[in-house]
């Protein structure tokens, strides 16, 4: 049909096809990237730039290597064994001089090193403050000495020594319950300091709890709604979501009203005559479990009810047709049909629970607290940036990870049913 | 036990009526006997009550009042999952999370036949749709044809007495569809299985079946066989539902035997065969296919002949369908062979054109 190389297909213009069409596929680009521009600057502003904030926070460590430049370079020749030599203990002389016009970067620098022993800011502050009596002195190691005898403890040395760098594994190690010892290695926490681990498997052992709860609660809702006919299930919808138009505040509030000892629970159950005692509902993990669940369970249902709606009725009665009794039909034809949505709305409730800080906080005792608790503490209370940022970037660790979890199970699920 | 009768009914409906609120009869008395290896088709349109009719032998819906009888035995008190009836539906209704050979096994395993046994029945019915090579893939990596396929193989796969087909072609496209039908048939003769099947499609019903059963309003209007339906329907609506239909409405002027004499509003007199007629007076109508109208010089030894005016021709490649005004009627339509066309014939030309006796029906007015 034709004499022309058939290598290159131009159009009437003159112009190659595949030219033209990468031109026409990149203004339809650029169009729809102008289209979701807005939100995308407001999602790095309000969300990505935050959360590589709180990355880089768990890990910096600037304050020691502000404040003691040169005795942090004194102090890689030490033998690490005895207190460094008289060279270092001038270089610290002269940081600590140096930095004593900069209160601020000073008192930063003795917060630091207080984490690594107890009791170090002090020791800075009051070096500091003798800095002047002793400046004449011959031996800067004998002036330190004066000033407080635990200067001439290494660990004290080695303590300045494990800051030389900018950033620091240090918050992230103490989050779980783990630091670096003098001779460099990474070693288990004191007990009195080892506390995350707990914390981290009472978080996921709560929010595991609370997801099983709302699977067997949710799942017959669920399932209800999706073969109730329409004006039913939508009323029964209607219930589902009324959670969500109260403030979570509000609804924590009414559950400590609803479950204290003389509430309206306990009063009911003490009529009745079925207890005697009212039962401790409030201020412990009953408490918090029960309202956990109450604010959660919407998120369970709603992805398990979405699932179910596009499962055709047909497929129980094939089965049932087929001679399969209704429940087994049930089990072996429908629920695994059901299994994405479970997990979705596993996964989504999973991860809302870890996280949870108010419900805790408020209707449960000091042994229900959370791990965003610690984050609150640290932020709000104790102002440490570095432990309150690594509790949580483990805490978005592990939200990846049981995404990346769940992509490879109903992912690689998904695949198969095309 | 004495050997049951070849033609005693495999299945009987008895009375069976069925309600949804108490107010509207879905399904009115039906009595229906489905024979042994038969291939039944019930027909109609949506909402006449064919569907329904079907779920209520499958066991999904119960009646309202009145019995089915299954080989002699009631099947009210007996649960959809124990008639041991195969069935076949519309969206096919294969299980997604299982591979064909699993959906295949599925009503063996729940028999609990051994792994052997199982084995040897999926390869049969795997062999007998041609789809071996699929085994292991899954309902959504089939086509729609496909799909279909496994989907009547596994309706047949545990040997049921009965199968049950709710409009398994309705979501084919015209080609696949009409060569499924053809597959479906060959299945049904080489099983010997009895096959109800539902449609609202007549030339489906008219292609497969040996009986149809034609559903109007919740009641059957008339079973008989597909050339019976369309040769001899017994009223206006059955006429009309099956093939293409001509209708001259008028009045009953008198009756002699097996044929009538009706007049038509312009004062036209036609003579019918007196099928389903009333009183004398009555309105009645005129029932005649399109291909039993003869033009011209064809015409000319009918009994009933009249002048029609052309006023369209409609090509259909093998055919020409010629819409004409004939007795008042605008929409008289004249289907004739291609190679019988005379070409001379343009718009608007007045041409004679008859019918005889027996090709025309009078029947109950609409």
């Amino acid at each position: 049909m034709s004499d022309m190389s058939p290598a290159v297909l131009l159009t009437n213009t003159g112009v190659p096809m595949k030219a033209q069409l990468r031109r026409i596929e990149r203004v339809s680009q650029l169009k729809s990237l102008a289209l979701i521009l807005p939100l995308l600057l407001f999602l790095i502003v309000t969300f990505m730039l935050p959360i590589a904030a709180m990355l880089r926070q768990s890990v910096s460590n600037p304050e020691v290597v502000r404040v003691m430049p040169a005795t942090l370079q004194a102090l890689k020749h030490w033998n690490g064994k005895t207190m460094p030599d008289e060279a270092t203990s001038r270089a610290l002389l002269s940081d600590l001089t140096r930095a004593g016009g900069d209160g601020y970067a000073l008192a930063a620098a003795g917060k630091r090193l207080n984490m690594e022993i107890a009791g170090y800011r002090s020791l800075v502050m009051k070096t500091v403050r003798h800095l002047p009596e002793e400046r004449a002195a011959p031996s800067a190691r004998a002036a330190l000495l004066t000033v407080d005898d635990r200067w001439g403890d290494p660990a004290y040395w080695h303590a300045i020594a494990r800051n030389a760098s900018p950033t620091t594994p240090f918050y992230l190690l103490a989050s779980l319950d783990h630091n670096v010892n003098d001779q460099g290695e990474v070693v288990h926490s004191e007990p009195d300091r080892a506390i995350y681990l707990d914390v981290f498997a009472r978080t996921f052992g709560m929010s595991l709890v609370v997801t099983l709860v709302c699977v067997l609660l949710g799942f017959p809702v669920a399932y209800l709604l999706a073969t109730l006919p329409t004006r039913k299930s939508n009323l029964l919808m209607i219930l589902v979501l009324l959670p969500f138009w109260t403030s979570v505040l509000v609804r924590v509030a009414a559950w400590i009203v609803l479950l204290q000892s003389g509430g309206l629970i306990n009063s009911a159950l003490i009529g009745l005559g079925l207890t005697r005692e009212p039962l401790e509902l409030v201020f412990n993990r009953t408490g918090v479990y029960i309202s956990m669940v109450h604010i959660l369970l919407p998120f369970m249902i709603l992805p398990i009810y979405s699932v179910m709606r596009g499962i055709s009725p047909s497929y129980m009665r094939a089965a049932i047709s087929l001679g399969s009794h209704p429940i087994l039909s049930f089990w072996r034809v429908y629920f695994p049909q059901t299994v994405a949505g479970l997990a979705a709305g596993g996964l989504l409730v999973f991860i809302l629970s870890i996280g949870y800080y108010i419900t805790p906080a408020l209707l449960g005792g000091p042994k229900d607290q959370m791990v965003s608790y610690f984050v609150a503490f640290y932020t709000n209370t104790t102002v440490n940036w570095g432990m309150a940022t690594s509790l949580g970037t483990l805490l978005l660790l592990a939200t990846l990870i049981l995404y990346a979890v769940y992509n490879r199970l109903i992912g690689a699920n998904r695949l198969q049913l095309g | 036990m004495s050997q049951i009768e070849t033609d005693a009914p495999i299945v009987s409906f008895r009375n069976v009526q069925k309600s949804y609120d108490g107010d509207a009869l879905i399904v009115k008395n039906l009595n229906l006997d489905i024979r042994r290896g038969e291939f039944l088709t019930l027909l109609g349109p949506s909402g006449s009550g064919k569907t329904t009719s079907l779920m209520i032998l499958a066991g999904f819906e119960e009646p309202s009042s009145g019995d089915i009888v299954l080989e002699g035995r009631s099947l009210n008190r007996v649960p959809p999952h124990k008639r041991d009836i195969g069935m076949v539906f519309q969206n096919y209704a294969l299980f997604p999370h299982l591979t064909v050979e699993e959906n295949l096994a599925f009503p063996l395993k729940v028999r609990k036949l051994d792994s052997l046994t199982i084995r040897s029945k999926v390869a049969r019915a795997l062999s007998m749709i041609e789809l071996d090579k699929y085994a292991h893939r899954y309902p959504a990596q089939l086509s729609g044809g496909q799909q279909q396929r496994v989907a009547l193989a596994r309706a047949l796969v545990f040997e049921p007495k009965l199968v049950l087909m709710d409009e398994p072609l309705g979501a084919l496209d015209k080609q696949l569809r009409e060569h499924m039908q053809i597959e479906i048939k060959h299945i049904h003769k080489q099983l010997g299985v009895t096959v109800v099947y539902v449609t609202h499609d007549q030339s489906e019903a008219l292609t497969m079946s040996d009986r149809v059963a034609v559903f109007h309003d919740g009641e059957i209007r008339q079973i008989d066989t597909p050339l019976g339906l369309y040769e001899h329907p017994r009223s206006s609506f059955v006429a009309n539902f099956i093939g293409e239909n001509n209708q001259l409405n008028g009045t009953l002027l008198q009756r002699h035997g097996e044929t009538c004499e009706i007049q038509l509003p312009y004062g036209e007199r036609v003579t019918a065969r007196a099928t389903n007629i009333g009183e004398v007076g009555g309105a009645v109508s005129v029932s005649i296919r399109p291909e039993r109208v003869l033009i011209n010089g064809a015409s000319h030894d009918s009994s009933n002949r009249f002048n029609g005016r052309i006023q369209e021709f409609i090509y259909l490649g093998d055919h020409v369908r010629i819409r004409m005004e004939v007795c008042g009627n605008p929409d008289f339509i004249v289907k004739m062979p291609i190679n019988q066309l005379d070409t001379h014939l343009r718009e608007d030309d007045v041409v004679p054109l008859g019918w005889s006796v027996e090709h025309a029906r009078a029947l109950d007015p609409i």
